[in-house]
């Protein structure tokens, strides 16, 4: 592989470079691993890590508020979740940061647009066509930028000019080698399938036989991902889609099912990954949060800040970094919402920068460049 | 590709090795327009709603007496809303999605960890089985059907108006908005679809309308006098009514509109599920499963939403709002544009958007008119493959492609789950994406290219490849498709590398 945002300046350019891929790369990889985990349809912050601090909170969550009796305290403002139990032991050897009241550049209230400016990294949706993570992979040295979607298709925080892989357990019967090779043949001549395919063929070499225990739950999940990013030819980037966090109704139950599987996503990411957590940053987000009250059916409506969190060996954790709002009536956002207070650009492109040793203002143009006004922030990684 | 393909293909759902080519392919795509059948007999023969209602509202039962009998501890009380626990992994936010998990639905079996008995019990015992057979009926409709372009169009509307079976309530019910909301209308106006659609028990329930209550109505003024915890409004519905179903999220519509149509909304729930005191107060006892107009959870008062006031009472003020948004020229472009789609490109031609868009309002959304500016659309007759095909479209295609007429529907639902794109189950109201990036990832063609071959073993041989593709894909096929094609090491083998030559992935 090689770095194409440096080399390339045109189409010809390209053709020219993919006849001959060996191309020598002057900067020497440091072989670190990034795990990007999308939370799809808005988790509640308040919900996972909550302000328990704060005199208002307990009155504005009501019920919500009593489940935070036996979570980990973070500082001496804020409660984690008690599914949260890996996470809480991330926090204790202080490799989680939690970064509270953060929001994209989204203010209105649709996940699908709000899920396209998470992952393109735009300031509109649909005003950039490719993942801002492809668009990193552009910035790191080939070997580092080895990325893998741990789901059947790329997620669009991957998709790009940058050619990257997919890999989920199937539980079909394999296709015979012989086939696969005469597939290959059909496919050499068509630029979408060619590539695509290639892929495939690599993924599913290194991949062995994960298939029979599928990835049906969290630490599944969390098993496969640190088994693809490990190895010397295994991925060293990788994003993890999960679902369901969109609790309109009944949020008490639902969210503490859903937290349980992403604690447990985790913590089999750090226990698969062994020494390599040291040098692993893991990113969760989602793309906003929720209702700052419950809404009339036990659940929350679509809402503005949420909470991101960085866990890793290489993260500079056991804190929260918020520039706290409030909860009052006059500080919500529109009245109803928690107010984004952070810039969640800001952190990714800080957080990318520092882990890869980049520059931070040339990472922020390229991650984000329709932010004028990024900033990106300092401090979130060990040095 | 030439004009027949096209027809076969792109508007069609593939064509059967005995299909004889039609003289004139865009008459034959019209002409469908009096042969399809809303209701043929695969689909009369599925469970009627009442009874798949009545196994919803025995379970709900089950779980109030359980509740009473305070048999339940903390987390389980919401099971009536549960969803399949199946770990994170999701793509869309409403929870059970395909990409992580290559779940057959034996798998599904797996994923009820997590849940109580009761619920596993209604699952196994009940919806998966209503689940099974409406998929059947859905799948053997298409591969037998004499209208394939209005199968497709049923699909597209289905898939437009989406509901998620990975909502416990929706597993059963979900095949029933294709077959008694979305069918009966794909000949006829968008507005009567759109009525049936939000008045379905399916979208009722899928999107929490059917317990959002007016914080004014007589309900919540009695709760309230009893010192009881009130349940209030949702907005759930309203939103992705106006986002999706309607103006697109583009529309130019507010919070407060959000908000107002919720308001209005209220009240019109699903009679027959609940059996306590509070239904029959809610006069919301009758039959299980028919969409009620509930007058003491209703919002009291007018209601303003896009600067229009509607003073109507009851049932009829949300079925104005309806009706307006139904004729709002935002509709008709928003529908416009995802028809240009799904005929002409990933990225939809502006002057077929256009064309779509006059002829949507011209004729008040008259579906056959807007269908035949389709069909007289040039874009969608692009000589060029158009669009890559989804995993339901393969799949048929791939079936209609070795003679297959009845499917079971286990190994139906088992195929398009571990493709990648369960039926009735895209995880997210926004229904399955239209676009190439979606499904043709590498991960997704491995899975195509094994899956051609359990199919074409299936037919023993008895399929030659090299006569079989000129008849699908008249004028289509490349020298270099048909030379590997026929150096083939035997018949099956042939016949999967057609199904997954490039030719065939796309239409």
């Amino acid at each position: 592989m090689f770095d194409r945002r440096t080399f390339l300046g045109g189409s010809a350019a390209a053709i020219a470079l993919l006849a001959a891929p060996h191309v020598a790369v002057a900067q020497a990889a440091i072989d670190r691993r990034f795990v990007f985990i999308i939370q799809r349809g808005a988790a509640d912050g308040l919900g996972t890590l909550a302000p328990t601090g704060d005199p208002r909170f307990a009155g504005l969550r009501g019920a919500f508020a009593e489940d935070f009796a036996g979570g980990a305290r973070v500082g001496d403002f804020f409660t984690l979740h008690p599914n949260m139990a890996s996470v809480a032991a991330m926090h204790g050897a202080r490799e989680a940061l939690f970064v509270h009241a953060v929001a994209s550049p989204y203010r209105d209230r649709s996940h699908f647009d709000g899920q396209n400016i998470l992952e393109t990294g735009g300031v509109a949706a649909y005003a950039l066509r490719d993942g801002w993570m492809n668009r990193l992979l552009g910035l790191l040295p080939g070997a580092d930028a080895r990325a893998m979607a741990v789901s059947a298709t790329v997620p669009m925080v991957l998709r790009g000019s940058h050619e990257v892989a997919s890999y989920a357990p199937s539980a079909l019967p394999g296709a015979s080698d012989d086939l696969l090779a005469r597939v290959a043949g059909l496919y050499e001549s068509d630029s979408e399938l060619h590539g695509a395919w290639a892929q495939a063929m690599q993924t599913r070499t290194m991949a062995g036989d994960v298939s029979g225990n599928g990835g049906q739950n969290g630490a599944a999940t969390g098993a496969l991902a640190a088994r693809l990013l490990s190895g010397p030819e295994g991925a060293r980037v990788a994003v993890i889609e999960t679902g369901g966090w969109d609790t309109h109704a009944n949020q008490r139950g639902r969210l503490g099912l859903q937290l349980r599987g992403l604690d447990a996503l985790v913590g089999a990411l750090k226990t698969g990954l062994g020494p390599e957590w040291a040098n692993t940053m893991v990113m969760v987000a989602t793309e906003f949060g929720r209702t700052a009250a419950p809404n009339g059916t036990g659940g929350t409506d679509h809402g503005t800040a949420s909470m991101a969190m960085l866990l890793g060996g290489a993260v500079a954790g056991g804190r929260v970094m918020a520039d706290w709002p409030g909860l009052a009536q006059a500080s919500l956002h529109e009245g109803r919402d928690l107010k984004p207070t952070l810039a969640l650009d800001a952190v990714i492109a800080g957080a990318v920068a520092q882990h890869y040793r980049l520059d931070p203002a040339r990472t922020g143009r390229e991650l984000f460049p329709n932010n004028s006004a990024l900033r990106a922030v300092d401090g979130l990684i060990r040095t | 590709m030439s004009d027949i393909s096209i027809a076969f293909n792109r508007f069609g759902l593939g064509a059967r090795a005995d299909d004889s080519p039609p003289a004139d392919p865009k008459a034959w795509l019209t002409g469908q327009f009096d042969r399809f059948e809303a209701r043929p007999a695969p689909i009369a023969a599925v469970p009627p709603r009442a009874q798949v209602a009545q196994g919803l509202a025995d379970y709900l039962e089950e779980v109030r007496q359980e509740r009473r009998l305070g048999q339940f501890g903390l987390g389980q009380r919401d099971q009536g809303q549960a969803q399949l626990a199946r770990g994170p992994g999701g793509r869309r936010q409403a929870g059970m999605q395909p990409a992580m998990a290559g779940e057959s639905m034996q798998g599904m079996q797996d994923n009820l960890a997590g849940l109580p008995d009761s619920a596993r019990r209604f699952i196994r015992q009940t919806s998966r089985g209503n689940y099974v057979a409406m998929v059947q009926a859905r799948t053997n409709a298409a591969l037998t059907g004499p209208a394939p372009f209005l199968e497709r169009m049923t699909h597209f509307w289905a898939n437009h108006f989406a509901v998620s079976a990975d909502k416990l309530t929706v597993i059963g019910l979900a095949g029933l908005l294709e077959f008694e909301a979305v069918r009966p209308h794909v000949l006829g106006k968008f507005s009567d679809m759109l009525l049936a659609v939000e008045q379905h028990p399916a979208m009722l329930l899928y999107l929490d309308q059917a317990q959002s209550i007016g914080p004014n109505s007589q309900a919540s003024v009695i709760v309230a006098r009893f010192g009881r915890q009130r349940r209030g409004l949702n907005e759930n519905l309203g939103r992705e009514i106006l986002e999706l179903h309607t103006l697109g999220v583009d529309g130019g519509y507010s919070q407060g509109d959000v908000t107002e149509f919720a308001r209005a909304l209220t009240g019109w729930t699903v009679s027959g599920l609940t059996r306590g005191p509070a239904a029959r107060f809610m006069g919301a006892s009758g039959n299980p499963g028919a969409f009620v107009f509930a007058e003491r959870i209703h919002e009291p008062g007018a209601r303003t939403l896009l600067g229009r006031t509607y003073a109507q009472q009851g049932e009829g003020q949300a079925r104005a709002i309806l009706s307006d948004l139904a004729a709002d020229p935002r509709t008709a472009r928003h529908l416009a544009t995802k028809l240009a789609r799904h005929f002409a490109s990933d990225d939809p031609p502006p002057a077929m958007v256009e064309r779509l868009t006059r002829a949507w309002q011209r004729s008040g959304g008259d579906l056959p008119t807007v269908y035949r500016a389709i069909v007289d659309s040039p874009e969608a007759w692009t000589p060029a493959p158009a669009k890559f095909r989804s995993p339901w479209e393969w799949s048929l295609a791939a079936l209609r492609a070795v003679g297959s007429r009845q499917v079971e529907g286990q190994a139906a639902a088992g195929l398009l789950t571990q493709l990648g794109q369960p039926v009735w189950r895209p995880g997210s109201p926004a229904g399955y994406d239209d676009i190439a990036a979606s499904w043709a990832g590498p991960d997704a063609l491995m899975r195509r290219v094994e899956a051609a071959e359990r199919i074409a073993a299936r037919t023993g041989g008895m399929v030659d490849a090299r006569q079989l593709g000129p008849r699908l894909l008249p004028g289509a096929i490349g020298d270099g498709t048909a030379q590997a094609i026929a150096r083939a090491e035997s018949p099956e083998q042939g016949l999967a590398m057609l199904l997954v030559a490039p030719e065939f992935l796309r239409r």
